[in-house]
This record gives structure tokens, sequence and C-alpha cells, in this order.
């Protein structure tokens, strides 16, 4: 049920801060493009950000920098770096 | 960066398990909450390669599974009323009640509709203006918050006949239970990925002040678990407890506030009865008073009935951790997916249609 993979958001309808407009988005997968609702997204996407998507719904917006500190880390972690380093 | 395949690095992935081979220094045993974590360890394998004294136990983070047999029997009474069509996410179709399936109920002529989004039932009720649909909310944080807009779109746009069943749930509170069950005796917690993307890693922190708990939020990739069960078998080692997150990219401390704020609107705390655990204080969510239009449970004045849960399945004790599927009499003998018993058989997430598909 929660292994959506992250999708690209090619474009953006409505207003974050005014829910009465339909608040939506276009995502493309491979080639697959869909329509998903942004009514419960932690922050709203721009054009080329990804989104991981829930029953519909995106929930997250990626960033690239949480992403990149995110495989740092496991990479650190696979060179056996000490514990006290990776905080 | 496309957020996927650099977490599939397979080149990451030896040396991480050489990192977990050293950081098991002594037995530990650790729970896996998320449904979708269980499929993902079996799918990448890693339940074969973990070291021996690592023992990896499912819980309770499968919705479906945990959807009590008195509410399936609910589902198909609605089903069955004229008028009423029941809009469901797919695992829920042949799950048994205590007589049946919504999928029996379907082949006798109830209207039953699978969707993909809680949306697409309010589509289904815009064009279908003379039934009454009713969505079945099944599911955790991560579901809640579409339901909850949904609800609100119901509103805003006047749309009469459309409805929510809500049997949603909350990830802490049945975390707390076992974990008061002397019998269950766990060292740490593997989080759940995106429920914890919702209410934030922060969450967890009672659970490390008050039970001494190792918790660590991961991701589903194969790099992200193996680095989980590292941090969780560090901290075990060394006896300090922590919530350490190691899927930063999608979960903050605090979650995601927009979506909280969307739940609280529509909904309040209620207690939530679980198949296998019971009922558990203030563990699920019920519709609000002033959206009371849309409940389900209100409008087509629906009692749950007493139900009893299939004869010999062991779900409950597997849905606790207490037992593994092979551990069951009818595990792939009687019990199949093909022709499941309980729920944890019917379920994609389901720990028992884990251990069938993948094999022990
Ligand atoms: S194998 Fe079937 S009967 Fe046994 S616990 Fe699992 S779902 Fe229940």
């Amino acid at each position: 049920m929660c292994l959506a993979i992250p999708m690209r958001v090619t474009e953006v309808k409505g207003d974050p801060d005014d829910f009465t407009t339909s608040q939506i988005a276009t995502v493309d997968s491979d080639g697959i493009s869909k329509e998903i609702r942004l009514d419960v997204v932690d922050r709203w996407p721009n054009i080329g950000d990804y989104v991981i998507i829930h029953a519909g719904f995106a929930i997250h917006t990626l960033e690239e920098k949480e992403a990149k500190a995110n495989i740092e880390l496991i990479r650190k972690m696979a060179e056996g770096m000490p514990e006290e380093l990776l905080r | 960066m496309k957020f996927v395949d650099e977490f599939r690095d397979s080149s990451l992935a030896k040396p991480l398990l050489v990192e977990l081979e050293k950081s098991v220094t002594k037995p530990l045993r650790v729970m896996e909450v998320c449904g979708s974590h269980t499929m993902a360890i079996f799918r990448n394998g890693i339940r074969s390669i973990l070291p021996e004294s690592f023992e990896l136990i499912s819980g309770p983070g499968c919705p479906v599974c945990v959807t009590s047999a008195p509410h399936m029997d609910a589902f198909i009474a609605m089903a069955d009323m004229p008028g009423v069509r029941v809009a469901i996410f797919g695992d829920l179709f042949r799950v048994p009640g205590s007589n049946g399936s919504l999928a029996n109920a379907s082949s006798r002529g109830a209207k039953v509709d699978i969707v993909y989004s809680p949306m697409d039932a309010l589509e289904l009720a815009v064009n279908n203006p003379d039934d009454r649909i009713v969505f079945l909310g099944v599911g955790f944080e991560t579901t809640t918050p579409g339901i909850a807009a949904t609800i609100m779109a119901a509103k805003t746009r006047n749309i009469d006949n459309f409805m929510v069943f809500s049997t949603q749930k909350v990830m802490p509170p049945p975390l707390i239970a076992l974990l008061n069950d002397p019998e269950l005796q766990i060292d740490g917690l593997l989080c759940p990925g995106h429920v914890s993307s919702i209410i934030g890693a922060g969450a967890y922190q009672p659970l490390v002040d008050e039970y001494e708990l190792a918790c660590v939020v991961a991701g589903f990739e194969t790099t992200d678990l193996l680095n989980g069960l590292i941090l969780l078998a560090r901290q075990i080692a060394s006896g300090k407890r922590a919530v350490e997150n190691t899927y930063p990219r999608a979960v903050s401390w605090d979650g995601n506030p927009r979506a909280q704020k969307m739940v609280e609107t529509i909904f309040e705390p209620t207690d939530m009865d679980w198949r296998g655990l019971g009922v558990i204080p203030q563990s699920g969510l019920k519709i609000r008073e002033e959206y009371s239009h849309f409940d389900a449970e209100k409008r087509l004045d629906i009692t749950i009935p007493e139900a009893e849960e299939a004869k010999g399945c062991m779900c409950g004790e597997i849905l606790k951790g207490k037992s593994t599927p092979p551990e069951c009499p009818l595990f792939d003998t009687r019990c199949t997916p093909a022709k499941p018993i309980g729920p944890c058989m019917v379920s994609s997430e389901g720990t028992c249609a884990a251990y069938h598909k993948y094999g022990r």
C-alpha cells in the first residue's frame, strides 16, 4: 500500500491556500502520466519536483538536498564509518 | 536524482550487510510494524541473509489484516442495502467476515466498486446520483488525509449521496498496547515509512522514553532497510536509545502539518476494534459531528454486529508478533491466497501472504 515510487510533477493547478480550487498536479513516471491531488501535500511542488503519492493524493514533496544527504548517510554507513561521525 | 535508483544501488548492499553483521553483538528481537516493510523485506531477500541472532517479527501494520470481522460484516450489510454501493480499495474485496466476504456479496448482486482513491468514490457519487455511495475507510495515517480531503470536497461541492464509513486507525496506540503485553519481548521497532511522513518521527519519542525501545524510521529500498537494521542493532548493542530517522527524504521530525490539520478538521479520536488485538482506546478516528452528514454509520444507522473470528485462524497471534504463519495448522493447507481463511492471507501486505509468496 505504501510502496509508491516518487513521481515527477509536470503540471500544477490550483491555489495552495484555497481548498475550494481544485488542487491537482499531473505526474509522470516512465511515460505514464496521471493526475493526482495536492490537498494534503506537505510542500506545494514546483514543476520538476518529485512527490510521494498515496491513494491518489501526494503526501510529500521530495527535496533534492534531503535525498542527497540521505544517500550520503547510507554510503558512509556502507564504508563502515564509526557511528559518532555519522551524527 | 530520481529518488529510487540511488537507494537500490547493489554495490552498497554488500558492505552494508557486512556492517550489519558487525553491529549485531547479541541476540535481538525487532518488530517491523508496517505491512509494506514486511513485503519489502521479503522481496529483497533480507530475511534470509540476516545474522542468526537477529530476529525480525511482523507487527500489526497491515490495515486490511487488522480490520475486524464485525467491521467486515457491517461493510457487507451496507453493500446489501438497496440503493447503496460500497467503494473499496481492492485488497478488501476477499477479506472474510464471519459469514463470507464482499466478493460473495457482490456475486449475489450487492454493488461493490473497487477504487484507487477516495476521490474516485466521490466521482462515482457524482455520476450515479440515484445511488448512495459509501467509501469504506480502512487504513492508517497515510490514507486518512486523503479521505478527509475527499469529505471536505464533498461538502464544498454539495455532493449529498457520498458517505464514508470510517474504521481509520492510528499507529502509536496499538504499539503501546503490544508493549504493555508482558509476553511480547521486543528490543526495537522498525518504524513505518509513510505513516511517519504524516505523523513525523517525533511520534515515537514516547516509546523511547517510556519503554526504552530502539526506534528507527526507514524507507523501503534495500539500502534503506539495511541501514535501518544496522542502526537498530547498534542502539541495542550500545544500550543507548533514541528515535533515528534513516528516511529523511520522506520523513521529518514533525511530519506533514497540512495533512495533520486536514485530518483534525474532519476526524476525532475514538476507541477502535482491531482484529486480533481487540478494542484499543483512542486508536481510531471517527467523523466529527459537524461532518456527520458524510458519516455512513450515522446516516445508514449501522450497528456493528457481534461476530466470531474464523475458527483456527491465528491472525491475531501473528499480528501481535507471537506466532509466525508456518505455526498455523491451516497455513498453505486449507488457507492459501486463492482460498484464504484469514485476512493475513488475503491482503497483499499480510504476513501469511508474504510467507506464502516468498517461502519461509
Ligand atoms: S494461514 Fe490463514 S488461517 Fe492461518 S493465520 Fe494465516 S490467514 Fe489465518
